[in-house]
C-alpha cells in the first residue's frame, strides 16, 4: 500500500513523533498565556530542555531521567523569565527574545562536547490488544510514554483549566488581574507557577526532539519548533483541544515534506523546507482575518502587573 | 520593605547609567561564567574588551574588524530602533538582511561581466528594495489582517535561509566554481565590490551608510512630526489615534524602513567582508541588532556606541576563541545576559525604589 513511495502506515506513526515536541511546548505557552503572560522565550526554553535532557540521559543511560532533566532545565530557564517580568517589571516581549537569545548560547555551550553521540534509546510501549489492530494499532499503539503522556496533558490542560478552582483561579488573573488581586489572589505567584509549567513543557519537547525524534545533539536542533509552537497557541484559540488540532496539523506537514525529500519529489528540497513556516504564515493570516474585533486571547496577556 | 513606585516620567540620569552598569555586571558574572568553565577570568575579560584595541600584536588587525562588525549592527538596530519605539515588533531582521544580500548579488551577478561605474549603485538600491519588500510581508498581512509581525518577521527567516541555501547550491552559483557551492566572489569584481575606503580602518560603504543612518535617525525622530508620532504612538497608542496618527501608515513606515536598512547591510556585507553569497552567510547580526538597538536606549548615539561595544565582543571573542579556546558559544550567553540584566535594570528607570515601613504602608 504504497503512494509514490511513502507508506501511510509509517507517514501517520511518524506524525505522531513529529508533532509531539510542538504539542508539549505549545499546551505549556497555552498555559502561560492562559495566566496574561506571553512568553516568546519557547525556542530558548526548548532547546535549553533539549541539552539538558540529552546530557542526563547519556551520563545516566536513563532516558526517563533524561526527560526529567529536561524539564527541570526548560524550568529554570523560564524562571529567568518570571523573575525579568513578575519582580523587575520588564517588558514581556524583549525579555522572551532575550530568553531565546540566552537559550540558544547557554545549549550551544553546554552541549559542545556531546556532538556525535548516541543517546540511550527510549522503549516503544506496545498497547495489548490494540496495537493489534490493523492500521490503526502500528499508527496510533506504538510509541513511547512521552507520546502517550502529551496527549493525556492535553486532557489535563483542559480539564484543569475548565473545571478546577486553580484553574478558574489562573484564568481569572488572565483576565483581570487587578480584580483578581483584589479578590486575594496572588497574581504574581500564579504566574510564576504559569510561567514555570510553560517551562517544564517546553523543556520535555525540546528533550524529545534531541532524545527520540533525532536523537541526537546538534547546535539550533529544535529548529524554530518553538516559534511554531507559539504560532499554534495563536491558532488554537487559546484552547487544549485546538492546540491538539494544530500542533498535529503541522507535525503532519513537516513529515509529508520530509517524506517528499526522500521519495525524491519534482519540488526543490528549500521549497519544502521552508513549507512548515509558510503554512504558518498561512493560517496565521486565515486565523487574523476572520476575527473581527474581538479574539479569544486572554485580556491581560502581555500586560504588566503592579500594585504600589 | 522594598517597594517599586512608577515615577510619572522615567529618569534621565538611569537612562543614560543603566546601560553602563549593565554591562560592568555582565562583565563581572561573564568572568564568573569564564571562571566556572575553567578560564582565568580576569584573561578572559581583558582579552575581550582590551586586547582587540591596545594589544601590540593584534590590534593592527582587529581595530578595523570593529567597524567592519558594527556597520551592519548599527544599520540594521538602527532600523529596529524606529519600530520598537512604537511598539511594532519586527524581529525578522536577519531574513531582510539576508534577502537584501541576495536581490543585491543577483542584480549585479545578472550583469557580469560588464564593467560599468553604475554597476554597484544599483545593487545597493537592489539591496535595500530587496530588505523594503520582504519587511512589506509582515506590514501588509499586520494592517490588512491584523496579523501578528513578531510570528510572521521570525517565520520569514526561516523561509529567508532556505532561499539562501537554494541560491548559494543553485541559481546563484559560481559556474566556474568546480562545483562548489557559493556565488563569484564579488568582492574580486571591481565594479561590484565594496572596498575599503580608507585604508587600515576598515571603513567601507556600509559604515558610512551606518553614520549617515544614525544621522537621519536622529533628525527623525527629535525634529520631524513622524519621529514624535513614532514616540507618541509607543507612549500611548489610544492618544495617537485621537491625535490623527495614521497608525496602519506608521506600522509600513517602520517594518519598511527596518527593512530596507537591513537589507543594505546584508548587500554591504555580500559585497565586502563576506565576499559571496555562501550557505552560512546570515552569522546573526540581524539577532544581535535586537541587543544592540535595547543597549542604545532605542536612541540613534546609544545605537552608535552600543553597535562598537558589541561588535568588540564578537572580536574579542574570536580573539579569546583563538587564544584561550573559549569557546564562541560563551560569547553568545554572554551578550544574552547582556540583554536580560540590562532589561532588569529598566525599573531604575521607570520606577523610585522606596524602603517602607510595612506598618505604616
Amino acid at each position: 500500500m504504497d503512494f509514490g513511495g511513502i507508506n501511510p502506515v509509517i507517514l501517520l506513526a511518524s506524525l505522531m513523533v513529529a508533532s509531539t515536541p510542538i504539542l508539549l511546548a505549545a499546551l505549556g505557552e497555552m498555559v502561560t498565556e492562559k495566566s496574561g503572560v506571553l512568553n516568546l522565550g519557547v525556542e530558548g526554553m526548548m532547546i535549553t530542555g533539549a541539552v539538558c535532557g540529552f546530557i542526563a540521559a547519556v551520563e545516566t543511560g536513563s532516558p526517563t531521567l533524561g526527560f526529567v532533566a529536561a524539564a527541570i532545565g526548560g524550568m529554570a530557564l523560564s524562571m529567568l523569565f518570571g523573575l525579568l517580568t513578575q519582580v523587575f517589571l520588564t517588558t514581556q516581549v524583549p525579555a522572551g527574545l532575550a530568553l531565546t537569545l540566552m537559550g540558544t548560547g547557554l545549549a550551544s555551550l553546554l552541549g559542545q562536547n556531546y556532538v556525535g553521540i548516541k543517546p540511550p534509546s527510549l522503549p516503544d510501549l506496545h498497547v495489548p490488544l490494540l496495537q493489534d489492530i490493523p492500521f490503526i494499532g502500528p499508527v496510533v499503539f506504538q510509541h513511547d510514554a512521552v507520546v502517550y503522556l502529551s496527549l493525556f496533558a492535553v486532557v489535563a490542560v483542559w480539564a484543569f483549566l475548565k473545571y478546577t478552582r486553580a484553574g478558574l483561579v489562573l484564568r481569572a488573573v488572565g483576565e483581570n488581574h487587578a480584580a483578581a488581586h483584589a479578590l486575594g489572589y496572588k497574581v504574581k505567584l500564579v504566574r510564576f507557577a504559569a510561567i514555570g509549567f510553560g517551562g517544564a513543557m517546553a523543556g520535555l519537547g525540546g528533550a524529545y526532539i534531541s532524545l527520540v525524534r533525532v536523537p541526537q545533539w546538534t547546535d539550533g536542533i529544535t529548529a524554530g519548533i518553538g516559534w511554531i509552537a507559539l504560532a499554534i497557541v495563536v491558532f488554537a484559540s487559546w484552547r487544549a483541544g485546538r492546540v491538539l488540532i494544530g500542533a498535529y496539523l503541522f507535525g503532519g506537514i513537516t513529515v509529508l515534506q520530509l517524506n517528499l525529500q526522500a521519495a525524491g519529489a519534482k519540488v526543490p528540497v528549500e521549497l519544502l523546507s521552508m513549507s512548515p513556516f509558510l503554512a504558518t504564515i498561512v493560517v496565521l493570516v486565515v486565523i487574523s482575518a476572520r476575527r473581527h474585533g474581538g479574539t479569544n486571547a486572554p485580556a491581560m496577556l502581555g500586560r504588566i502587573f503592579h500594585t504600589s | 520593605m522594598i517597594t517599586f513606585v512608577k515615577r510619572p516620567q522615567p529618569s534621565k540620569f538611569w537612562t543614560i547609567a543603566t546601560p553602563v552598569l549593565a554591562v560592568i555586571l555582565t562583565m563581572i558574572l561573564g568572568g564568573l561564567l569564564f571562571a566556572a568553565m575553567g578560564k582565568d577570568p580576569v584573561v578572559a575579560i581583558r582579552t575581550i574588551f582590551w586586547d582587540p584595541l591596545f594589544n601590540d600584536q593584534f590590534a593592527a588587525y582587529s581595530r578595523p574588524q570593529l567597524l567592519v562588525k558594527a556597520a551592519p549592527l548599527i544599520l540594521i538596530a538602527i532600523g529596529l530602533s524606529l519600530g520598537f519605539k512604537a511598539g511594532i515588533w519586527n524581529i525578522g531582521a536577519e531574513g531582510q538582511y539576508i534577502i537584501g544580500a541576495l536581490t543585491g548579488a543577483s542584480v549585479g551577478l545578472a550583469l557580469y561581466p560588464l564593467d560599468a561605474w553604475w554597476i554597484f549603485p544599483l545593487m545597493v538600491i537592489a539591496g535595500a528594495l530587496g530588505g523594503f519588500l520582504w519587511a512589506m510581508i509582515p506590514a501588509i498581512l499586520k494592517t490588512r489582517f491584523n496579523t501578528n509581525e513578531i510570528l510572521v518577521s521570525l517565520m520569514l527567516v526561516y523561509v529567508a535561509e532556505q532561499i539562501l541555501a537554494s541560491a548559494a547550491l543553485g541559481f546563484l552559483r559560481n559556474p566556474e566554481g568546480n562545483g562548489f557551492p557559493g556565488s563569484r566572489n564579488l568582492s574580486q569584481i571591481p565594479a561590484m565590490s565594496n572596498p575599503e575606503l580608507i585604508s587600515g580602518t576598515g571603513a567601507h560603504w556600509g559604515v558610512v551608510a551606518a553614520f549617515a543612518a544614525v544621522v537621519a535617525a536622529y533628525v527623525l525622530i527629535n525634529k520631524h512630526m513622524l519621529g514624535f508620532q513614532i514616540r507618541l504612538t509607543g507612549e500611548s497608542p489610544r492618544a495617537a489615534r485621537f491625535a490623527g496618527v495614521k497608525d496602519r501608515l506608521l506600522v509600513v513606515f517602520c517594518l519598511g524602513t527596518a527593512g530596507a536598512l537591513a537589507g543594505l547591510a546584508g548587500l554591504f556585507e555580500v559585497t565586502g567582508p563576506a565576499g559571496q553569497i555562501s550557505i552560512d552567510f546570515g552569522a546573526g547580526y540581524g539577532f544581535t541588532a535586537i541587543i544592540v538597538a535595547f543597549l542604545g536606549r532605542l536612541h540613534p548615539v546609544g545605537i552608535l556606541l552600543a553597535g562598537l561595544l558589541l561588535a568588540l565582543t564578537f572580536i574579542g571573542g574570536e580573539l579569546a576563541q583563538f587564544m584561550l579556546g573559549l569557546p564562541s558559544a560563551a560569547i553568545q550567553v554572554f551578550q544574552g545576559m547582556l540583554l536580560m540584566i540590562l532589561l532588569a535594570m529598566d525599573i531604575l528607570v521607570n520606577y523610585r525604589v522606596m524602603i517602607v515601613n510595612k506598618e505604616a504602608a
